[in-house]
């Protein structure tokens, strides 16, 4: 476990404003309580401070997680966002689509959002915009990348995908042993 | 078989008794004649067409007799000399009556009298196994049978009419046959053997009958036929068995625990229950009910015994199961551990409020309802027309499926925000979700596991319920106050035998073994020390321990925790908060726990409808273990918990 680097830290908020946006300064620094961001086993976790001086005492082999997990960093060196993320993207994301009950289940399943499953959609959604995705009870199931703006939302076909998928909390089931 | 019998009732007995016999006899005598003639017959029957087979058979056999005219009279003759013997056999051996009586309708069926035969034999190996005198007696009748099976093949409208008119001449065909090479020696020793030869004979011949047969309609008959008088004999071997348990059983009523030997006797499970029943009430009132001359052991015994066979428990694990209980108690358990619990679900209070995702479920179409005052978050689930682990709620982490029993540890150790609480066994985290929803996200929870796989389903079951102040980490419990230490509280929820838990997992019920025991109690004594060591007993608003099982034997449980009371004198039991459960044993089998004993709790599956579950709640009031003053104690509160830990440490390994 160690702090994250210049070139890490870049490429993690880089990632991260592409859901929150500036709100990304309200995740690193925090009013309540000092968080930090922790690499492990090329795992990006998020944690409170305090959590994470308590958890040196336990050895890097039998530490198997602290705090919140955002994702991994690839071998490429790219950062891949987990699910696991979504608690905290979703308190703070700039832009959210509502999918209908009967998009549910295809979008847990790992599917794509099409146009016919969009309940709601931010205003002013640019094109390529990293979303939350919500159901219509407001329960945050996943996110995507939107990609069409919302203008252009209007004039398309029913079928038509709006929101590619990237992550959701079906994943919680269909990939556990892979996720952590 | 029973229906010729029936028929005879007309005839005299003597005539039939007389052919029976003398076939017997003779038949036994060798089998090489009995080959060669088989074989004329069946070359002689080849030439025939199919249909018209069986009648010449009887032409067949009337050419016989008439060349033979001597064999039937000395069958005769020594039929006569054996009557009296078959008689009495035929009364002492009454059981066997029943097993004919299964087989009469099939001559009536029968268009081949080679298969009947065959099958006859089969029955008559059966009965050699059972009876010597038997052996004659149904030998006789099978041949008998085959007879009429060849008639009833042509004549079967009329077949008892025609039965008893030719049966004397098919009778003497067979007897001729044998004879002729026999000459009437009974040769009694080689019976057995000969008799097995025969078997293997007759059904070369049957299957050499059915190639040369071209019929198909005939053959796809036999087939039939085949299968169906299979089924009537696995029939009526199921009523012998039956037959034979309940003679057993009638007099095991009475008589317990009769002989030894009698576990080699099939049994049969109705009978079994109905013995349990009637134990259990002459021992809810022995002093009236007994038997004089049983002791309560020998019903206690045979009791366990079949309750081990009914529920199919090892006896080593009934033994163990069936000494917690009073007698109907023990059968209320029993009877429980078959039955599937409730689904309970917990509502996330992280995510979600019990009234929204219960309105969310009924939504889904779920049938729930609150699990009862004890709980504000537990649901029941009725039914569920989507799988209720799988739904959009599940998946965002707004309720866990776990089981009514695993709320009580953590109802108990009744977490406070901001403390520092350990998990010593954590992992599949329904427990550790619970308690890090009770601490609101704040403080520091500890989820410890020592198995590796087992705590992937732990992280993801942290993350998917939003919980974020957890370290989790993969130490045997047992390294723990080296680890970390100073905690406020902790919850050891520790590996078990499982008895709590046969609903689900059945397999506890053979698989456990006493060496399993002594290893689990074992660790369990360790891991309860290494937490208790591992607490801070000056924490303002903690200093609790709480050790629970699955499990409900006396061994895992109180004998762990007043084991953990001798070597802690640091250590109280308090009240568990739980407000129902039967109190902890405090004496049991000679055995005697520390009366505080009292304060813990058990549940049964047959009382509360939940997993069968024990509680116990430590306080430490002192951070040194010193025997029994309390006055180094409170000097002792004052210095800092780490050399605490260290002294606790030292002390636990001196032990």
């Amino acid at each position: 476990m160690r702090p994250l680097t210049e070139e890490e830290t870049k490429i993690l908020f880089f990632k991260l404003a592409k859901y929150v946006g500036k709100n990304l300064t309200y995740l690193v620094d925090r009013p309540d309580e000092p968080h930090c961001f922790r690499l492990h086993k090329e795992r990006v976790y998020y944690v409170s401070e305090a959590i994470m001086r308590k958890s040196v005492n336990i050895a890097r082999n039998q530490l198997l997680s602290l705090g919140t997990c955002f994702g991994k960093f690839t071998k490429t060196r790219k950062f891949r966002l987990h699910v696991t993320a979504l608690d905290y993207l979703a308190q703070y994301a700039k832009y959210k689509v509502w999918i209908k009950p009967n998009g549910e289940m295809p979008f847990l399943y790992g599917n794509h959002i099409a146009k016919a499953h969009i309940g709601r959609i931010t205003e002013d959604t640019p094109q390529y915009q990293g979303v939350v995705i919500y159901n219509m009870a407001d329960v945050p199931i996943g996110f995507g990348m939107t990609a069409r703006s919302t203008a252009e939302l209007r004039k398309l076909d029913p079928t038509a995908v709006i929101v590619f998928h990237q992550a959701d909390v079906g994943e919680y089931l269909r990939d556990e042993n892979t996720l952590f | 078989m029973g229906r010729r019998q029936n028929n005879k009732q007309g005839v005299p007995q003597d005539v039939d008794v007389e052919k029976r016999t003398g076939k017997t006899v003779t038949k036994r005598t060798k089998f090489g004649g009995n080959r060669t003639n088989r074989r004329r017959l069946q070359e002689e029957s080849k030439n025939e067409i199919p249909t018209t087979r069986a009648l010449s058979n009887i032409e067949l056999t009337r050419k016989r007799q008439a060349n033979d005219p001597l064999r039937a009279n000395g069958a005769k003759a020594n039929g006569n000399a054996k009557k009296v013997k078959v008689g009495s056999s035929a009364t002492t051996n009454g059981r066997t009556a029943p097993k004919k009586d299964a087989k009469g309708p099939l001559p009536k069926r029968g268009r081949n009298a080679d298969i009947d035969e065959e099958g006859e034999e089969e029955l008559d190996s059966e009965a050699e196994i059972s009876m010597a005198e038997d052996e004659q007696d149904s030998d006789a009748d099978s041949g008998e049978e085959a007879d009429a099976a060849l008639l009833a093949s042509d004549a079967s409208d009329m077949v008892s009419d025609t039965e008893d008119i030719p049966q004397p001449a098919e009778k003497r065909m067979l007897w001729d046959d044998e004879g002729s090479d026999a000459s009437a020696s009974d040769d009694h020793d080689d019976a057995l053997l000969d008799d097995e030869f025969d078997e293997a004979l007759d059904s070369d011949l049957g299957s050499d009958d059915f190639d040369s047969g071209s019929d198909f309609e005939a053959k796809s008959r036999r087939t039939v036929l085949r299968q169906q008088r299979d089924e009537a004999m696995a029939q009526a071997e199921l009523e012998d068995a039956q037959l034979q348990t309940n003679i057993a059983g009638d007099t095991l009523d009475i008589l317990p625990d009769d002989d030894a030997d009698e576990e080699d006797q099939p049994t049969d499970l109705a009978m079994v229950q109905m013995r349990i029943q009637e134990i259990t009430r002459v021992l809810s009132n022995f002093k009236e009910m007994r038997d004089p001359s049983r002791s309560r052991a020998d019903y206690v015994t045979r009791l366990q015994k079949d309750l081990a066979l009914y529920y199919d428990y090892s006896e080593f694990m009934m033994q163990k199961l069936y000494d917690l209980f009073t007698v109907a108690e023990a059968l209320e358990f029993f009877e429980a551990n078959e039955v599937p619990r409730p689904v309970i679900i917990r509502t996330n209070t992280l995510k979600s409020r019990r009234r929204d995702l219960a309105q969310a479920l009924i939504n889904r179409g779920v049938n729930l309802d609150p699990v009862g005052k004890w709980s504000k978050v537990g649901l029941q689930v009725f039914e569920s027309p989507v799988p209720i682990g799988a739904t959009p709620e599940y998946l965002a982490g707004q309720y866990m499926i776990q089981a009514a029993s695993s709320f009580l540890p953590v109802m108990s150790l009744a977490p406070k925000e901001n403390e520092r609480i350990l998990d010593m066994c954590a992992a599949p985290g329904g427990k550790t979700t619970y308690i890090a929803a009770l601490m609101k996200n704040t403080g520091l929870l500890v989820a410890n596991d020592a198995n590796r796989d087992r705590e992937k389903a732990l992280v993801a079951n942290l993350h998917r319920m939003g919980v974020k102040n957890t370290i989790v980490c993969n130490h045997d419990g047992r390294a723990f106050p080296k680890v970390m230490g100073g905690f406020d509280r902790i919850l050891l929820d520790a590996p078990c035998s499982g008895t709590g838990v046969i609903s689900k997992d059945p397999s506890v019920k053979m698989s456990k073994t006493s060496e399993d025991f002594r290893v689990l109690t074992h660790l369990q004594k360790e891991l309860i020390l290494a937490g208790i060591d591992s607490i801070d007993a000056n924490s303002k608003t903690g200093g609790y321990f709480v050790y629970s099982t699955c499990s409900i034997t006396v061994d895992e449980n109180e004998d762990v925790v007043n084991y953990a009371l001798q070597k802690r004198p640091n250590v109280k039991l308090i009240d568990t908060g739980i407000s129902f459960g039967r109190e902890g044993f405090t004496s049991y089998q000679g055995k005697h726990f520390h009366p505080s004993l009292k304060s813990t709790r058990r549940f049964y599956p047959h009382t509360h409808n939940m997993d069968g579950f024990y509680v116990a709640k430590f306080k430490k009031f002192s951070n040194t273990v010193t025997s029994d003053s309390k006055g180094p104690a409170k000097s002792q509160i004052k210095s800092k918990p780490k050399p605490k830990a260290v002294k606790a440490t030292a002390a636990a390994s001196t032990d």
